[in-house]
């Protein structure tokens, strides 16, 4: 069982750059402990920002410093960072373009029972509706550090979802596929497309394993770029599926589910079913327990393919 | 500087001219913050067209956005675009030129429009010239009604908290609001006791006053330690008896006959300060 949550990859990757990268300044609002990144804070004090519980300063003064030339990643829990910072995000990042990478950490239901204030289910909607924003949610710790190391390289806005707790590894440390902005294919099949993000993507990929028991055949995406979404390996899969699954830890309005919807309605139509956490507070309890309770488990991802594909 | 206090008055016109072309503009606020446009731009900061990528240049942003015709003559004065291009493009279709400030302009940093971002923005490009040992200096303009909006504070905070004085705040203090007197609305006589408690230096002067405004800049560079403030108390729609301290006037396009008495009133004053 794989023990670094994708936060600690986070960390690791800035404070290897960092040494060599002055530039690079991480900020919190008194979240370096949640954040995974204390380590950052006491390595780097002179590439360190602590603005105290102040979401809003936290993001306008990292679009102040990208402006000078800072490469800021600016981390805070994603409740609040896609939310009470949202007009932020938007102006000050995103349309006055300056280089600010926003670090949602402990995103989804990650919180669990702290409930829905603490719940990030509408950040892929919220961010992914303003121009020149882009989306991210690595699904493990490996493809984390590989989307960290490519955010480094870019001077453009975006807003990166993790959660709180480790997560099985999907890939592995000296094999982890990853190309910027292309969606990872996990396993290929001509029956039913499953398309799934963050945390899903473990047990899409084991619902992917339990159809193929059955003899029926999955294509399974790792899509952790959410927006741009790369259409194009959606649709060339998409096309010989019978149908498509979307499976997400978000609301079931405006994530990855309604984007997929959208591009298959367009271009190849057929039924889309999209998996998510409900429209209403979630159900009390720790992660697993929630997807479990929604069915957002490897066996409620298989089901759902079987009957949408009328098996 | 009585060539600054004339220029502020020229300006006016110009900034009239711009509403009239564009059919709309926040004409009040423009007309109180010139002053203090005038001054950080032709008397304070280091910053003109051929130094706008230097890394060393001044830094400037408008919080108050809305009073983007007067930066939009300042700005044309300085010569980063002509002024004709101004009035032919001034809130047209497709135009760069839209009613608040737009960085994909020459001479605007930031984009801005909606209230209270200005400040813990500087408070980030302040952060960011320390880190790196340079000497430029960091100026924001915000209005008195945008002092409500509880981000100016957490920019207030955290620029108190690391003691950035190489930067530097101004509020334009015309006493006056969409809906009517800043008092009214949402108190805040008690700016300076409000500043200071946060870790500021504060100085109040009148606004419109080139000289007090020099004064105040030259205070401000040499206070060390703490970032400062100018509570610049100005007139809004200071020009023409026609705005003046008029709420109304927070935005509003004149008809033909207040143009031409507002064009003959800054002329006058204009003149006035050419003789005195």
């Amino acid at each position: 069982m794989n023990k670094i949550p994708n936060r600690q990859a986070i960390c690791e990757v800035l404070m290897e750059h960092a040494k060599e990268d002055r530039d690079i300044v991480v900020l919190c609002s008194d979240s370096r402990g949640s954040a995974s990144l204390a380590p950052f804070a006491s390595a780097f004090p002179e590439q360190f920002i602590e603005v105290g519980i102040a979401e809003q300063d936290l993001v306008s003064i990292s679009a102040g410093l990208a402006k000078c030339g800072k490469k800021p990643f600016a981390a805070s829990p994603a409740c609040f960072l896609s939310t009470r910072s949202y007009e932020q995000a938007k102006i000050d990042v995103a349309y006055s373009n300056t280089n600010v990478k926003l670090i949602g950490i402990s995103g989804g239901v990650s919180y669990g029972a702290l409930g829905m204030s603490h719940h990030s289910a509408q950040d892929i909607a919220a961010m992914s509706a303003i121009p020149n924003m882009r989306v991210y949610l690595p699904s493990d710790r490996h493809q984390t550090r590989k989307l960290v190391e490519a955010l480094l390289e870019d001077q453009k806005p975006a807003y990166i979802r993790v959660g709180r707790n480790p997560v099985e590894d999907i890939y592995e440390e000296d094999n982890t596929p990853f190309a910027m902005d292309k969606a990872t294919v996990l396993r290929e099949g001509s029956d039913v497309l499953i398309v799934a993000c963050g945390e899903m993507v473990r047990p899409a990929k084991e619902a992917g394993e339990a159809l193929a028991a059955e003899g029926i055949s999955a294509t399974v995406l790792d899509m952790y770029c959410v927006k741009p979404l790369d259409a194009e390996t959606l649709l060339k899969y998409a096309e010989s599926a019978k149908a498509v699954i979307a499976v997400e830890e978000h609301s079931p309005f405006g994530g990855l589910g309604s984007m997929v919807a959208q591009q298959v309605g367009a271009n190849c139509p057929k039924k889309v079913v999209c998996m998510s956490l409900p429209d209403s507070p979630v159900i009390t309890g720790n992660s697993k327990e929630v997807f479990d309770y929604y069915g957002l488990n490897a066996e409620g991802i298989a089901a759902c393919a079987k009957a949408a594909i009328g098996k | 500087m009585d060539n600054l206090k004339a220029k502020a008055y020229e300006l006016r016109k110009h900034v009239l001219d711009i509403i009239m072309a564009g059919k709309g503009g926040h004409i009040g606020g423009d007309m109180s913050v010139m002053e203090i446009l005038v001054t950080l731009y032709f008397d304070q900061m280091n910053i003109s067209p051929e130094n706008a990528d230097d890394p060393e240049r001044d830094l400037f942003v408008l919080s108050k956005g809305h009073s983007v015709e007067a930066l939009y003559a300042v700005l044309a004065e300085k010569g980063f675009f002509p002024y004709e291009e101004v009035l032919e493009k001034f809130s047209r279709f497709g135009s760069p030129f839209i009613g608040h400030p737009n960085n994909k302009l020459p001479g605007i940093e930031m984009n801005s429009g909606s209230l209270g971002h200005g400040l813990p923005v500087c408070v980030g490009m302040a952060l960011a010239s320390r880190m790196d040992g340079k000497k430029n200096r960091v100026y924001v303009v915000m209005g008195d009604g945008e002092l409500a909006e509880g981000s100016v504070w957490e920019g207030a905070m955290s620029g108190g908290h690391y003691k950035l004085d190489n930067l530097c705040a101004v509020v334009d203090r015309n006493r006056l609001q969409i809906s009517g007197s800043t008092e009214d609305v949402m108190s805040q006589d008690d700016q300076v006791e409000r500043w200071k408690s946060f870790g500021w230096h504060a100085i109040s002067v009148p606004g419109n006053d080139i000289d007090a405004l020099h004064a105040a800049f030259e205070e401000a560079k040499a206070t060390k330690g703490k970032p400062t403030v100018i509570i610049a108390n100005t007139t809004k729609g200071l020009g023409s008896p026609v705005m003046e301290n008029k709420a109304n006037w927070h935005h509003k396009v004149p008809t033909a006959e207040e143009y031409e008495q507002i064009m003959k009133d800054l002329d006058a004053r204009k003149e006035a300060l050419l003789h005195e």
